[in-house]
C-alpha cells in the first residue's frame, strides 16, 4: 500500500554514471571525430537515404495515415495520462496468466533483479533479443562482470557486440559497418568460421545462422524488450524482422522481458494502429516480417516461467516535465534519425546515449538530467541539432521535437548561471542601445579580419569565445560595416538600381493583372 | 514497513502526473476500419504482398489442397515434414513422406531435423501481406513453424481481411500469436535485404479460394 505523504515531490532522473545514457565527452567534441571518419559518412549517407526512400513510399501508400498518427499521438497522451492505473491493471494481467511482475526503481535495480532471475535457472548463459531498454542499463555489461555471458541474437547486435563496439541507430545498430568490415569482425571473433568467406551479405547471414543455431537450441534463458505491453489483456509483444526474436521468445524455458514503463498500451485494439505506424516509419516496410505477442505462459508452447521487468530509470522524471513528457511517447521507430541532417553526418555514437539522433537528445536528458555543475556531456545534446523540423515531420506520433529542444536549451542556460555567452549577450545588448558606441564597435570589429587570414574564416577564437569558434568555422568580420558600404558611392549606385529594378516589376505585374 | 520499488515507482508516476497537470485526450479513430473488399480483391492483394516479400503463393481449390501440398514437398525434396496434431488429415493425403504429428513432449530443438512443416493460419491482413498464428490446434506450438527451414502455411481465402485493423479484432488476445510478414529477413548489412537469417528462409502460402 502506498502512503500520501502530502506534496508531490519531483521524480530522479536516472542515476549518473550506470548504465548507456551518458557519453564521456560532450557532442561537438565527439562530433568533430566522427565526421572525419570518411567511411562512417559514407555508409549512414547511402542507408539513411535507402531507408528515408522507402519509408515515404510505403506511409504515401496509406490514404489514412495522418489520422494513424493522430491517433497513435492521442493513445500515448492518454496513456501517459493513466499510467499508474493501466500499470497496476497490466501487473494483473500478466499474474493472472501465470507471469511475474517485478518494478525497478533504476538501471542497477533491474539489472540485479535479471541477474538474480537467471542465477535461478543455474544457467551461466543467456540469450537476448535486441531491447534498447537492457542497452540503456547496460544489463550486458552488468552481467558479464558476474560472471553470465549475455548472446546478442540479432545479427546487427551480433555484429557490435563481436566488435566490442557500441550501437550507433536505433533500428540498424551496425548500420556504421560497411560489408568488408564485418567480414572481418566475423573471421576474426567467430570461432571456427569458414576462412574463405567473403563479404557477400547474404553469406555473412548464413555464418551468423550457424553461429547463434547451437545457442537458441541449448540455452535455457533469454531476455527480450517489449515494443508493447497491453494493459487490457496482459499481452506483450516483440516487433522484428529475422526471427531471432521466435527463437529467444519461444525456445528456453525461462523468459525474461525487460519494459520501460512509457510502453504500456491501454488497449488491444490499439495495436490496430501501432502495427501500421511502426513498421512503415521504421523499416520502410508494410509489416515487419515477425512479430510476437504473448500472454503470461501458455502451457505446451513456449517458456513456462515468464517474468516482466517494469522499468523507472528517470522515466517518471520525464513524465513531471508538462514539455518534456511528450518524448515518452516515442515508439523507437528511428524514422526521425534517418531524417535528421546532424545525424546523418555525425553517426549515432556522437551522441553517447543508447538514444541517438533528434529523439536521443530530447530523451537523454529527459532521463539522466544534464547536470551543469559536472560539466555534464548530456547538457550538449539539447544543441546538437540545426532545429530543422524533419524529425517533427517524421515522428509517427507526432512528437514536437524542436520544440523540446528549444525548452531544454533554455533549461540548460537557466541551469548554468553566469556564462560566457550570458556575459557576451549583455554586453552587445548594452552597446547596441547606444549607437555611436555601436559604431565605433563595428569598426573596431573590421580589425578582426586580420584573424582569419587569407582564408576568411576563423577556427579558433580566444576564450570565452572559444566554445563557439570549436564547433563551427566563424566567417571573419568584412571590411566595411553595412551601413559604411550603404554611404559609399557603390552602395548608393547598388540601392538606386535595385529601385528601379522594383519598380520595373511592380509596373510589370500590373500589365498582368489587366 | 519498507517501501517496495512498486509503491515507489507507482509513487513517483503519481507525483509525476501532479506535478505537471495532465493534457485532455480522446482517442480520433478516423483511420480507416471495418473495410471490407471482394473475394478476387483480397486474393490479388494478398498475393502481390506475399510474392513482394519473396513468399511463394500457390491459390487453389480446397479440394486440390493435398495435391498442391504433396507437390511443393516433392519439388523441394521434403522427405521428412513435421504438423500440428490438429492439422487436417486429408491435407496430407497425397504426401507419401514421412509425417510427424507434433506434441509438447517432443524437443524443440529436435525439429530442426525437420525437412519443413505445415500449418493452418487464423487471419491473414492482405494490405500488409500478414498470416496470423494464433497456437490453434491446426497451427500448433510456436517453435513448429519457426525451426524448421520450410513453411508451408494453409490460408483460407475466407479468413483473410482488408488491413490491420479487420485483422486485430478477429484476434483471440490471450492465444500466443505469431505475425508473419515473408520468410525471415535481415537488413543489417548496408541495407540490403537477406531472406534468412534464423526464421524458416523459405515460406509457401497455399491459398483457398473456396475456403
Amino acid at each position: 500500500m502506498s502512503t500520501f505523504l502530502g506534496m508531490p515531490a519531483a521524480p530522479p532522473r536516472s542515476p549518473y554514471g550506470t548504465g548507456n545514457l551518458r557519453g564521456d565527452r560532450k557532442f561537438p567534441k565527439a562530433a568533430h571525430d566522427e565526421l572525419r571518419n570518411e567511411q562512417l559518412r559514407r555508409n549512414l549517407g547511402r542507408a539513411t537515404r535507402t531507408i528515408r526512400t522507402k519509408r515515404l513510399g510505403v506511409t504515401g501508400e496509406l490514404p489514412d495515415w495522418e489520422q494513424l498518427r493522430d491517433a497513435g499521438s492521442a493513445i500515448k497522451t492518454d496513456t501517459m495520462n493513466r499510467l499508474p492505473e493501466l500499470l497496476e491493471q497490466l501487473e494483473q494481467k500478466v499474474t493472472e496468466h501465470g507471469g511475474t511482475v517485478h518494478w525497478a526503481r533504476d538501471g542497477a535495480e533491474a539489472n540485479e533483479i535479471v541477474a538474480r532471475l537467471i542465477r535461478a535457472t543455474g544457467s551461466s548463459d543467456v540469450i537476448k533479443v535486441k531491447s534498447m531498454a537492457t542497452q540503456e542499463i547496460g544489463l550486458n555489461e552488468h552481467l558479464e562482470s558476474i560472471g553470465i555471458t549475455p548472446y546478442e541474437t540479432d545479427l546487427a547486435e551480433l555484429i557490435v557486440q563481436l566488435a566490442d563496439d557500441k550501437p550507433s541507430h536505433i533500428l540498424v545498430p551496425a548500420i556504421h559497418r560497411n560489408r568488408d568490415e564485418i567480414r572481418q569482425i566475423f573471421l576474426d571473433e567467430i570461432p571456427g568460421v569458414d576462412p574463405d568467406l567473403d563479404n557477400v551479405p547474404a553469406h555473412l547471414a548464413a555464418a551468423a545462422r550457424v553461429h547463434l543455431r547451437e545457442k537458441f537450441m541449448t540455452t535455457k534463458v533469454a531476455v527480450s524488450g517489449a515494443n508493447f505491453g497491453i494493459a487490457e489483456t496482459g499481452t506483450l509483444s516483440v516487433v522484428e524482422s529475422e526471427g531471432n526474436g521466435r527463437m529467444c521468445l519461444t525456445l528456453p524455458d525461462t523468459l525474461i522481458t525487460v519494459m520501460g514503463i512509457e510502453k504500456v498500451l491501454p488497449r488491444y485494439q490499439d495495436l490496430e494502429v501501432f502495427l501500421q505506424l511502426l513498421p512503415r516509419s521504421s523499416t520502410g516496410e508494410r509489416m515487419n516480417p515477425y512479430t510476437s505477442m504473448w500472454t503470461g505462459v501458455t502451457p505446451g508452447d513456449g517458456p513456462q516461467d515468464f517474468h516482466l521487468v517494469l522499468l523507472d530509470n528517470g522515466r517518471t522524471a520525464a513524465l513531471a516535465d508538462t514539455i518534456g513528457r511528450e518524448a515518452l511517447n516515442c515508439i523507437r521507430c528511428s524514422a526521425c534519425l534517418n531524417v535528421c541532417p546532424v545525424y546523418e553526418r555525425t553517426g549515432g555514437h556522437a551522441y553517447g546515449s543508447t538514444y541517438p539522433g533528434p529523439i536521443g537528445a530530447v530523451l537523454t536528458p529527459q532521463l539522466a538530467g544534464m547536470d551543469a555543475a559536472k560539466d555534464d556531456p548530456n547538457s550538449s545534446l539539447p544543441y546538437a541539432s540545426s532545429l530543422c523540423g524533419a524529425c517533427f515531420d517524421a515522428c509517427p506520433v507526432k512528437i514536437d521535437i524542436p520544440s523540446m529542444l528549444v525548452e531544454l536549451r533554455h533549461q540548460h542556460t537557466e541551469q548554468s548561471g553566469t556564462t560566457a555567452e550570458k556575459l557576451a549577450m549583455k554586453a552587445a545588448a548594452g552597446v547596441m542601445k547606444r549607437p555611436k558606441l555601436f559604431t565605433a564597435a563595428q569598426k573596431g570589429a573590421a580589425l578582426g579580419r586580420i584573424a582569419g587570414g587569407p582564408s576568411g574564416t576563423i577556427s579558433h577564437l580566444p576564450a570565452p569565445l572559444s566554445g563557439w569558434s570549436d564547433s563551427r568555422d566563424t566567417a571573419a568580420p568584412p571590411k566595411q560595416t553595412f551601413r559604411a558600404w550603404l554611404a559609399s558611392a557603390e552602395g548608393a549606385a547598388t540601392m538606386s538600381a535595385a529601385a528601379e529594378e522594383g519598380a520595373r516589376r511592380t509596373a510589370d505585374d500590373h500589365k498582368e493583372d489587366r | 514497513m519498507t517501501t517496495t520499488a512498486r509503491d515507489t515507482v507507482l509513487g513517483r508516476v503519481r507525483d509525476a502526473l501532479a506535478l505537471a497537470p495532465v493534457p485532455t485526450a480522446t482517442v480520433p479513430r478516423g483511420y480507416r476500419t471495418g473495410r471490407t473488399l471482394p473475394d478476387d480483391e483480397r486474393l490479388a492483394l494478398l498475393t502481390h504482398r506475399l510474392v513482394d516479400y519473396k513468399a511463394k503463393v500457390y491459390p487453389c481449390t480446397g479440394d486440390r489442397t493435398a495435391e498442391v501440398i504433396a507437390e511443393i514437398m516433392r519439388e523441394r525434396g521434403a522427405r521428412r515434414i513435421g504438423v500440428p496434431d490438429g492439422l487436417d488429415e486429408q491435407w496430407l493425403g497425397a504426401y507419401d513422406g514421412e509425417v510427424q504429428r507434433d506434441s509438447a513432449d517432443i524437443p524443440a530443438p529436435s525439429l530442426d531435423a525437420l525437412d519443413g512443416v505445415v500449418t493452418a493460419s487464423a487471419v491473414s491482413c492482405a494490405e500488409t501481406g500478414t498470416i496470423f498464428l494464433d497456437g490453434s490446434p491446426d497451427q500448433g506450438r510456436r517453435a513448429l513453424s519457426l525451426v524448421p527451414d520450410l513453411h508451408v502455411c494453409v490460408v483460407d481465402l475466407s479468413s483473410v481481411v482488408a488491413g490491420v485493423p479487420e485483422a486485430v479484432a478477429r484476434l483471440v488476445p490471450e492465444r500466443p500469436t505469431t505475425l508473419i510478414s515473408g520468410p525471415s529477413a535481415t537488413s543489417d548489412i548496408e541495407l540490403e535485404r537477406v531472406e534468412g537469417v534464423h526464421g524458416p528462409r523459405n515460406l509457401v502460402v497455399v491459398i483457398r479460394t473456396d475456403a
